[in-house]
């Protein structure tokens, strides 16, 4: 192979399309659908007396109007718990239709279907439901606490008491040189990606086929859920993920109502119909994540070596638990990072809210477990006396611990075991690169303009890339064009590029001859989808497999025509030619023409496939046994368990102590996911994963007030960071190959996000001097901590790693 | 997210504008820029019956400057009037204010116009228009009337202009001799309604000593107050004076409330810092402007 792509920035290929306005989204396909529009709960809890539609029936251009009553069969049935967990013991999911009980504002009642969105939203709004309402619980202690029950046959609120352990905590802590313990508070946010959610249909009654466009990242089951709610054979329904603005989370809980309720629609109409999120929709009736509270327990030596760590969490998971406790367990399993904590016991008790449902956003459930680590770490140095980068050295998995098992079982169901890394090589670097040793030289410069700085830091390990599998299809055709799909979606991480990149390297061919398709079920039925930062690692595997495999079949045939050995071939630029004699080549399209044995010749180039084309060997049949026509190959990569990326943050920042306003000056990202495919894909996920850091840090929250009414949906008053508010990122690389493998890659779309919170509460304690013991926070909230009694926390030299 | 049915007109003359308005009574709305008025819409939050667009109207989108202030018509958008040199030469508050006006989309459409007969509390050009002691004028079918400003606000949202009329110009006096202006607020972020803000004015006397400290600020109250500060500064040389104590001072005549971004008391201590940053700001342009 002599084409080399791997490793390169190349640029994405995507841009220019999504970038002038040619991508095709959700809303640009089915220009003459009828439009969907649902009449959802205005309380968070309530029971459905009566639905008077009589209204909406004198609107012109109305449709069809839907009700749990029009549902039958499997639709009639609660949505599916999609990741059963033997300690999910409670769990509960709604209809696609409210049935009797609404349990979050938003929650669909009642699908209009118009001859346009207007129409829809004009009879949606003279539909008239009576409702009685019900006590209502918002927040983890409202839930503890279990005055009232979201769902009746719970009365304790609590879906699942998930639970990992290693040794025995009690013990270990009570035979600790030095305890602590302490609660802490992280808030909700939400993956709020700039597409909304959407769904469009298409019916061919005289095929009994449906094709659906939905704006998901798991199209394969997304077209496995329509199915079987639908009673439709597999085989009669496709689905495609068109271009999708934006995941990070939300799309990958599946099947959305409207998933289900669309195509119904589409089917029972003989029409195209069409819904798409707005903004205010996707507030309410999406899903949100990270509200915990968190009581921590734990034990370190006069050293700041952890001894015992105890933590229970009570995770708010909404009204329902349809993607089951994923999140939960990302949090139990991932909460110790790069830290060799040798006794360790993590309790989540999982609860219900009437809120919107929880499902994972960026980083899942791993933000809030390294809001708990690096905390008390920062709490170990300051009773210490230690330099919290220096707490932190004394605590990693060295180099040589690798494989580094847990014992535990991690969220894919396989053993919880770091498969590499080199975190005291993080350290060292994010030393260096934000100018540690230098920070009381800039907190001093920082007093002379007024302003309070401080810095802050913390390390998370990620386990990326979980199974089953993915699977990818590579063919070349007799243009030389080389197709690649795969089943999983893209949100615009730049899969074209990645996947063209790693397919081009393994075949030799130029990156502009290969086309890329993903999510769309009409080119690769089997899948899982994009979510856990795993595209990379799964389907890229799979891609550089099934390259692998047309490669072999390429050298195969060309060795026999060109009668040499396959080992002394290579293909470069598209060309297959034997090493070190020049002349000696037959093009790969050729290849491609000839692994095909025609009786017809439709083209110029089929010409030299036809049977009296050439001489021929008569001895054989003219495909071999055993191999296929075609210059093409199916390969899957099937993970022995995730591959763990890791990486170091630090944030400095400055405080103006007159308005309490709080800038971020500096950003600095030590990260390493493994062999990188593209550096400058891989940086642009860590610049946007800080963007959501930082707005999870000091700007978003979701402000449910005591009935269950979110006070700021809208991008008004939930407040995503602009570009003003986000930093530039200072970044730096570490590459620590995964064995795992075949490219030795991890994943890389979620790190970004989850020290945030961690880093930027450490700085702002570092500027102040006060406790920071929830997330996020606003000026006015640092303006009554500064005024309240609040601990106050001693400021740790950070100039040298002083002694303990 | 799609507004309820109205039907729409786009007269081309401002006699039109009011048949219309008089024609199609209560429901009837006016759209300028669109910049509140359509999401109101878009979210059903607002149901004109009409929307009467006066874009095509002639003759409303200039900018006089001149002598005594600035008239701004009602087809004038915030960036426009930012880019105006001779508008800032005679009142410079307007581009300061204006700089601080949501982001340059927004400020490429919405009018400053709009934004007072809008009435919004959030909005800089209502605080600069009180603490200039400006007016506006307003069309009706009987005829053309100025309204100053101490009249126009009634509450959030809220202006005494009723019944059929246009709010065709504001007007904004210009700056006094030995005078300066600042403004600053503190957003969430960038170009967000400000948490709080401000916009100050300062003169001195022929002896360069603050004669007149009045501010205006913004999302403090139901509608812009003007605050005289003068007495916590009155006859101090600009070096000398205590604008912290003025601060102090206006911390005790503002009444603001809460919301989900800011505590009413940490509105009041933003009262504070701002003031007394921005008033020591338009000190030292009087001071400039005095020599």
């Amino acid at each position: 192979m002599t084409t080399k792509l791997f490793g390169e920035p190349v640029r994405r290929r995507e841009d220019a399309r999504l970038i002038v306005g040619q991508g095709r989204y959700l809303d640009d396909i089915g220009s003459g659908a009828y439009a969907a529009a649902f009449v959802r709960s205005p309380y968070a809890h309530a029971r459905v007396v009566d639905i008077d539609v009589s209204g909406a029936l004198e609107v012109e251009g109305l449709l069809a109007v839907y009700t749990y009553e029009d549902l039958t069969g499997p639709m009639a049935e609660p949505l599916p718990v999609l990741i059963p967990h033997p300690q999910l013991t409670h769990a509960r999911t709604g209809y696609t239709l409210v049935r009797d009980v609404a349990h979050h504002v938003g929650e669909a009642v009642v699908m209009v279907v118009a001859v346009d969105r207007y129409v829809a939203e004009d009879a949606a709004a003279l539909i008239e439901v009576t409702w009685e309402e019900l006590p209502v619980v918002v927040g983890v202690d409202a839930a503890e606490a279990a005055v009232h029950a979201v769902h009746p046959d719970v009365p304790d609120n609590v879906a699942a008491r998930h639970h990992q352990e290693r040794g025995d905590v009690e013990a270990a802590l009570a035979a600790s040189a030095h305890t602590l313990s302490f609660t802490q508070y992280f808030e909700r946010s939400a993956s709020m990606p700039m597409e909304g959610k959407g769904v469009h249909a298409r019916w061919d009654a005289d095929d009994s086929a449906l094709r659906v466009h939905s704006s998901t990242q798991a199209s394969t089951s997304v077209r496995a859920a329509i199915a079987a709610k639908l009673e439709l054979s597999l085989e009669k329904v496709e689905v495609i993920a068109p271009d999708v603005g934006g995941g990070f989370g939300v799309k990958i809980m599946h099947p959305w109502p409207e998933e289900l309720l669309v195509p119904m629609a589409a089917i029972k109409l003989g029409h195209e119909v069409k819904w798409v999120e707005d903004r205010r929709e996707h507030f309410i009736s999406s899903a949100h994540e990270r509200q915990q509270r968190q009581e921590v327990a734990v034990g370190y030596d006069d050293d700041g070596r952890i001894t015992a760590l105890d933590v229970l969490v009570w995770h708010d998971n909404g009204a329902y638990t349809n993607y089951g406790i994923i999140v939960p367990i990302n949090t139990a399993t991932q909460l110790c990072g790069p830290y060799d904590i040798p006794v360790y016991r993590a309790r989540v008790n999982s609860v219900y809210t009437n809120t919107v449902l929880v499902t994972p956003y960026r980083g899942a459930g791993r933000p809030q477990g390294t809001f708990v680590m690096e905390r008390t770490m920062d709490r170990i140095a300051q009773e210490r006396g230690l330099d919290r980068l220096e707490v932190r050295r004394r605590n990693l998995i060295q180099n040589d611990q690798f494989p580094y098992d847990w014992g535990m079982t991690f969220q894919d169901g396989r053993p919880l075991v770091y498969d590499s890394g080199n975190y005291p090589g993080l350290v060292d670097k994010l030393e260096a690169l934000v100018d540690w040793p230098g920070l009381e030289d800039r907190r001093a410069e920082a007093a002379t303009r007024g302003k309070l700085l401080g810095a802050g830091m913390a390390m998370y390990v990620e386990g990326t890339g979980p199974g089953p599998y993915e699977g990818a299809h590579v063919e070349v055709l007799g243009s030389g064009k080389v197709l690649v799909s795969t089943g999983l979606t893209s949100q615009g991480q730049g899969h074209e590029t990645v996947f063209a990149q790693l397919a081009a390297s393994e075949l030799g061919v130029p990156i502009e001859d290969v086309e890329v398709t993903t999510g769309d079920t009409r080119r690769f039925g089997y899948a899982v989808g994009t979510f856990a930062s795993r595209a990379a690692v799964v389907s890229g595997n799979a891609v550089a497999l099934a390259a692998k495999g047309v490669r072999e079949k390429a050298l195969r045939i060309a060795a026999e025509l060109l009668e040499a050995d396959p080992g002394d071939l290579e293909i470069d630029e598209g060309l297959v030619q034997v090493k070190g004699t020049p002349g000696a080549s037959i093009p790969l399209r050729t290849v491609a023409v000839l692994s095909n044995p025609l009786r017809y010749a439709f083209d110029e180039a089929a010409r030299q496939a036809t049977q009296f084309a050439g001489p021929g060997d008569d001895s054989k049949p003219p495909i071999a046994v055993g191999d296929s026509p075609g210059l093409e190959y199916t390969d899957y990569y099937s993970p022995l368990r995730s591959t763990f990326a890791a990486g170091a943050h630090a944030a400095v920042v400055e405080i103006d102590p007159a308005t309490w306003e709080i800038d971020v000056v500096q950003y600095a990202v030590v990260h390493d996911c493994g062999n990188v495919v593209n550096p400058m894909i891989v940086e642009g996920q860590v610049q946007g994963g800080v963007a959501q850091g930082v707005g999870g840090a000091l700007y978003e929250r979701m402000a449910y007030d005591r009935d269950g009414q979110l006070q700021n949906a809208s991008f008004m008053d939930f407040l995503m960071p602009y570009a003003s508010e986000v930093p530039d990122v200072d970044i730096d690389h570490q590459e620590t190959p995964s064995p795992l493998n075949p490219l030795g890659i991890k994943g890389a779309g979620e790190a970004g996000v989850i020290p945030g919170s961690a880093a930027i509460a450490s700085a702002i304690e570092d500027a102040v001097g006060r406790r920071i013991a929830a997330m996020p926070i606003s000026p006015t909230e640092l303006y009554d901590l500064m005024r309240s009694d609040g601990e106050q926390v001693p400021r740790l030299p950070s100039a040298t790693g002083v002694p303990a | 997210m799609k507004p309820a049915p109205f039907s729409y007109a786009d007269p081309d003359s401002l006699d039109e504008a009011l048949a219309v308005l008089s024609a199609e009574g209560e429901g009837a709305k006016v759209l300028a820029g669109g910049q509140s008025l359509l999401p109101l819409l878009n979210m059903r939050l607002a149901a004109p019956t009409t929307l009467v667009d006066i874009n095509r109207v002639p003759g409303l989108d200039q900018i006089e400057a001149g002598g005594s202030g600035v008239r701004v018509g009602a087809l004038v958008r915030h960036a426009a009037l930012l880019r105006s040199a001779e508008a800032s030469a005679v009142q410079p508050l307007l581009a300061r204010a204006t700089a601080n006006v949501a982001h340059p989309a927004i400020r490429n459409r919405g009018t400053t116009v709009g934004s007072i007969a809008h009435a919004d509390p959030s909005g800089e050009m209502t605080a600069v228009l009180a603490l200039t002691g400006g007016s506006v004028t307003v069309a009706t079918p009987d005829g053309t009337s100025s309204v100053d400003w101490a009249d126009l606000f009634l509450g959030p949202l809220e202006t005494s202009v009723h019944g059929p009329a246009v709010v065709t110009s504001a007007f904004f006096p210009a700056l006094a001799p030995r005078s300066g202006t600042a403004f600053a607020e503190v957003a969430r972020r960038k170009g967000d309604y400000a948490v709080c803000g401000a916009g100050v004015m300062v003169t001195l006397d022929e002896d360069r000593r603050v004669a007149s400290a009045r501010v205006a600020y913004i999302s403090v109250g139901l509608v812009p107050e003007v605050h005289d500060l003068t007495d916590a500064v009155v006859g101090r040389p600009v070096d000398a004076a205590d604008w912290a104590a003025a601060g102090v001072m206006a911390q005790g005549l503002v009444d603001p409330d809460g919301d989900l971004h800011a505590s009413a008391d940490y509105r009041r201590l933003l009262v504070g810092a701002l003031t007394a940053r921005t008033l020591a700001s338009a000190a030292a342009e009087a001071q400039e402007r005095s020599a």
